[in-house]
Formats: structure tokens, C-alpha cells, sequence
């Protein structure tokens, strides 16, 4: 029987959690890095037992560490004992140094000055899908590095900044490129999401980017609503199966393309309310796909104090209330945009962890929930694997 | 030889003791002992000072001999009690909570 493996990154450190197929009994380890803020992490799709993960501090800086065997182990890419020192025998120690390309450049500050790109911490790691030594990493102030030698060195695609950066601004959270989605069908096409950019695409590997934003609206965020750039865009979600139909989870409004971010529309329909953070596609149904509706941008907890994922079965507008073991009173968690998730089982396996340190899972693609965990850091990602 | 004393995170990160003897060449200052604490592990640099300018990270501190060195020139002699090894130089991390 298949074995699935969700790996967790909290404010407070890394767990991982491992069941069968059943997805019924589960086994708690970690914490892993305890005390660090765990961004994200993410196993290969070529090589299940290649974990990266961000491990940060406002203290330290940046890590990033690596697993060749499936979480058990970790250690900084490039720090084996003959791979520290370089030609001049000075030490390497480079997979946490991601230097920003060229001429640093401006962005929008909250009080609408200039204000100059600073590395903070990697929000999320996106392994390649054809190569284990690959990977991307979005950074806040929003960039995107790319590793080809499994994380010992990083580079900045920089032509990304290049797509009218300085009109770029941070949301709450800060600003950074926290989506990236690599297309399956070609290995050129990427796209990515900053709040409060907007998304991006290349169609050349990452040289030039272009923002495909057309059709979102941000009345009260931006001056000018329909601006090219400058949107709070929380996430961005597609199916393998059809790189053109991405579905998105903005600020406020939960929007579709069916032409690859040429032209949005709006498909919030029938939501309680329409701001959230996360989004997910349904791992067989394309046409499947969830929320989780937070009150509003003021107040990110669930409405009512009652949390419930909503499911379309239809790519939005009609939307139905997946209640059935989630708490449906005084519940005021948040669900961060890194922190859902589904596996690749039948049925679908839908994953997501909350702000209040609870992991839950529902087996049957989001009909009934159970939690995995109750009383971890607060989430700040979730993924999920599944082993042969 | 000179005593560090690293802050708890780093000696995780470092996988040492909470204090490390290192041998500094040269006159002993803030930079030359930092360089020989990443020779010696290559883990921690950009932890302590950044990659690129060599800046003291904002929430990272220097002490020794009951000063707060944070704010010297990284080139400055250290005081003689760190030089001989009777005082450890100390590498915190700034209080705050969380």
C-alpha cells in the first residue's frame, strides 16, 4: 500500500507526518531545526527522498537545508567536510547566499516612497520537475534564485524584477514571491505570484517575465484599479493536467484564467466572502477545486468563528461548505497560503494546517476531515508526498 | 587561543559546544576571529555577518569583558583578557522575544 509523508513548516520548526494509505493513523516526527521559523518545504517529484526546506530566523538569516533520505537527515547543501573549501581554501558555505543580481534597484514602500530591494528569507521552494539538483526559490523582497547543483549555489533569475519592479509594494506579510508553478507540459513556462505584484510568466526559462494580470481588480487597494501590476495576489494554483487553466486566491476575489493569465475572471460566486489565502486543485477532477474563506483583511479568521473549506466542483462560482469534522464554533485560526495541499491517492487526499498549530486532512477529497495534529507552532506550510 | 561563545541556534546549526577555542593569525579583532570561526565552520557564514558586505547582522551582538563591542570597528584590537583567552568573546543573539 502506498505510504504518504506531509511535511509541515511551522514558526517553531519542521514536523514530518507519515501514514499509510488510509490516511487513518499517523505518525508525528520533529520537531526538525526547532525554534526556526520553517518556511516551506518540498520533496522532488523525481527523487521523493530530496527534501529542501527554508529554514529561517530575524536572528540568523536564511538556511537552507537538505534531506537525501526522506527527512531523517539534514545538512546545508555543499557542507560535506571535502566540499567546504575552495580553490583558495577559503570556506564555501554559499547555499544560504542569494545576492540579488546587477543594480539592486527600488520598490514602493507602505507609505508609497522608494524603497531599496533587501534580501529577507525564502518563502518557498519549488524542486524541478525533471531533475532532483533543481530548484526554485521565491525570496522576499520578491525575487526568484534557481539552484542547479542541489542547493550548494543559488542565482537570481533577475529579469523577473525587470517586469516594472519598482512599482512592486509589500502586503502584511511582507513581499515576496511565494507561488511558483512549473509547467508539466513545457519545461520554459513558469509561472509565479507576489503580493502585491501580481503574476508573472516567463516562456523563456526565467529570462524575461511578463505580468499577467488583466481582468483582476483591486478597487481599494490600488489607485487605479486595473493597473498592470501592484495586485495582492495571495496564491495561484493549477492542475498538471492543464497548465493554461490556473485558478487564483486573491486579496479579495477568487479568480480563473483558461488562457494562461492573459485574461481573468471572477469566480468567487457564491462564497461567504471572497478574501482567503490559499487555493488548491483537486489531484483528478481539474474542474475541482478549494478555499478557505476568511472574514476579511481585517479580521483573518473564519466568519462566524466557524471554519469551513468551500469546494467547487464546477472551476468556482458555485461553491459548497465542507464542514464535517472542522470546528463550527469559536474558531479563530488562519489558513496561510503555503499551508495547503492535496495527494495524488484515490480519493484525493486534501491537507491544511492552521495558524492555531492544527494539521487537518480529509481522505475523501474534503467530504470529512480529521485532524492530524492539534497543537503544533503555528503553520506556516504544508505539502504532501506520496511513496510507492 | 581564543574562547567564542556562540548563541544557541548557531551551536545547533555549527553542531559544537557552547564555547570553541579557535587560533586567529594576526592582530585579534572582531573580523579576524569571525573569519576563523566560518574557516573553521563554513556553515555559519551569513549567519552572523552578511555574505556580501560582512555587516553584523541587525540582531546579533558582540560582549566581552562586560561591553557590548557591537557598535566598534570590526577591525579594532580586542581587549587583551579575550587576546590571552582568559575571557570568552561573546556572539549573542539581540533580546527579544518570540
Amino acid at each position: 500500500m502506498s505510504k504518504v509523508r506531509v511535511l509541515v513548516g511551522t514558526k517553531k520548526g519542521a514536523f514530518i507526518l507519515t501514514s499509510d494509505g488510509k490516511r487513518e493513523q499517523w505518525d508525528v516526527n520533529g520537531p526538525h531545526f526547532a525554534g526556526w521559523e520553517m518556511y516551506h518545504l518540498k520533496g522532488s517529484p523525481v527523487d521523493p527522498s530530496r527534501i529542501y526546506a527554508s529554514q529561517t530566523s530575524g536572528w540568523f538569516g536564511q538556511l537552507i537545508q537538505r534531506s537525501d533520505d526522506g527527512g531523517k537527515t539534514w545538512q546545508p547543501p555543499g557542507s560535506n567536510p571535502e566540499e567546504l573549501k575552495g580553490p583558495d581554501g577559503m570556506p564555501k558555505g554559499e547555499s544560504n547566499k542569494f545576492v540579488y543580481e546587477g543594480e539592486v534597484g527600488t520598490h514602493k514602500w507602505y507609505d508609497g516612497t522608494q524603497h531599496p530591494w533587501e534580501f529577507k528569507r525564502i518563502w518557498h521552494l519549488e524542486p524541478s520537475l525533471t531533475d532532483p539538483d533543481t530548484v526554485y526559490a521565491g525570496a522576499e523582497d520578491a525575487a526568484i534564485f534557481k539552484t542547479v547543483d542541489g542547493g550548494k549555489t543559488w542565482k537570481e533569475l533577475s529579469g523577473l524584477r525587470g517586469a516594472k519592479g519598482h512599482l512592486w509594494q509589500p502586503g502584511a506579510g511582507g513581499m515576496a514571491v511565494h507561488t511558483i508553478l512549473l509547467d508539466s507540459k513545457n519545461a520554459n513556462r513558469i509561472f509565479i505570484a507576489i503580493s502585491a505584484a501580481g503574476a508573472f510568466r516567463t516562456e523563456d526559462g526565467g529570462k524575461t517575465w511578463k505580468p499577467v494580470n488583466r481582468g483582476l481588480k483591486s478597487q481599494y487597494e490600488l489607485p487605479d484599479p486595473d493597473a498592470e501590476v501592484g495586485h495582492c495576489v495571495h496564491r495561484i494554483a493549477m492542475h498538471p493536467s492543464r497548465p493554461d487553466v490556473l485558478f487564483m486566491q486573491k486579496h479579495w476575489d477568487v479568480m480563473r484564467t483558461d488562457n494562461a493569465g492573459e485574461q481573468w475572471r471572477e469566480v468567487s460566486g457564491n462564497l461567504p466572502t471572497d478574501f482567503g489565502f490559499p487555493i488548491d486543485v483537486h489531484a483528478h477532477e481539474p474542474e475541482t477545486i478549494y478555499v478557505v474563506p476568511i472574514k476579511n483583511d481585517s479580521e483573518h479568521f473564519p466568519p462566524d468563528g466557524k471554519l469551513r473549506v468551500y469546494r467547487s466542483r464546477t472551476g468556482g462560482n458555485e461553491w459548497e461548505a465542507l464542514t464535517k469534522g472542522l470546528p463550527q464554533k469559536d474558531c479563530y485560526v488562519n489558513v496561510l497560503r503555503d499551508a495547503m495541499a492535496v495527494d495524488s491517492l484515490e480519493p484525493c487526499g486534501v491537507y491544511f494546517g492552521t495558524s492555531g498549530g492544527q494539521v487537518y486532512c480529509s481522505a475523501n477529497s474534503g467530504d470529512s476531515w480529521n485532524p492530524i495534529v492539534r497543537d503544533l507552532p503555528g503553520v506556516l506550510s504544508v505539502e504532501v508526498q506520496v511513496l510507492p | 587561543m581564543i574562547r567564542v561563545v556562540l548563541p544557541y541556534h548557531l551551536r545547533n546549526l555549527a553542531r559544537v559546544d557552547a564555547e570553541l577555542q579557535l587560533e586567529v593569525g594576526g592582530p585579534v579583532t572582531v573580523r579576524s576571529v569571525l573569519d576563523a570561526l566560518e574557516a573553521r565552520h563554513p556553515v555559519l557564514r551569513g549567519t552572523i555577518r552578511d555574505h556580501v558586505t560582512l555587516r553584523r547582522r541587525p540582531f546579533v551582538r558582540f560582549f566581552a569583558c562586560k561591553e557590548d563591542l557591537s557598535l566598534e570597528s570590526p577591525d579594532a584590537e580586542l581587549p587583551e583578557a579575550i587576546v590571552s583567552g582568559t575571557e570568552p568573546f561573546l556572539i549573542v543573539g539581540a533580546m527579544a522575544g518570540g
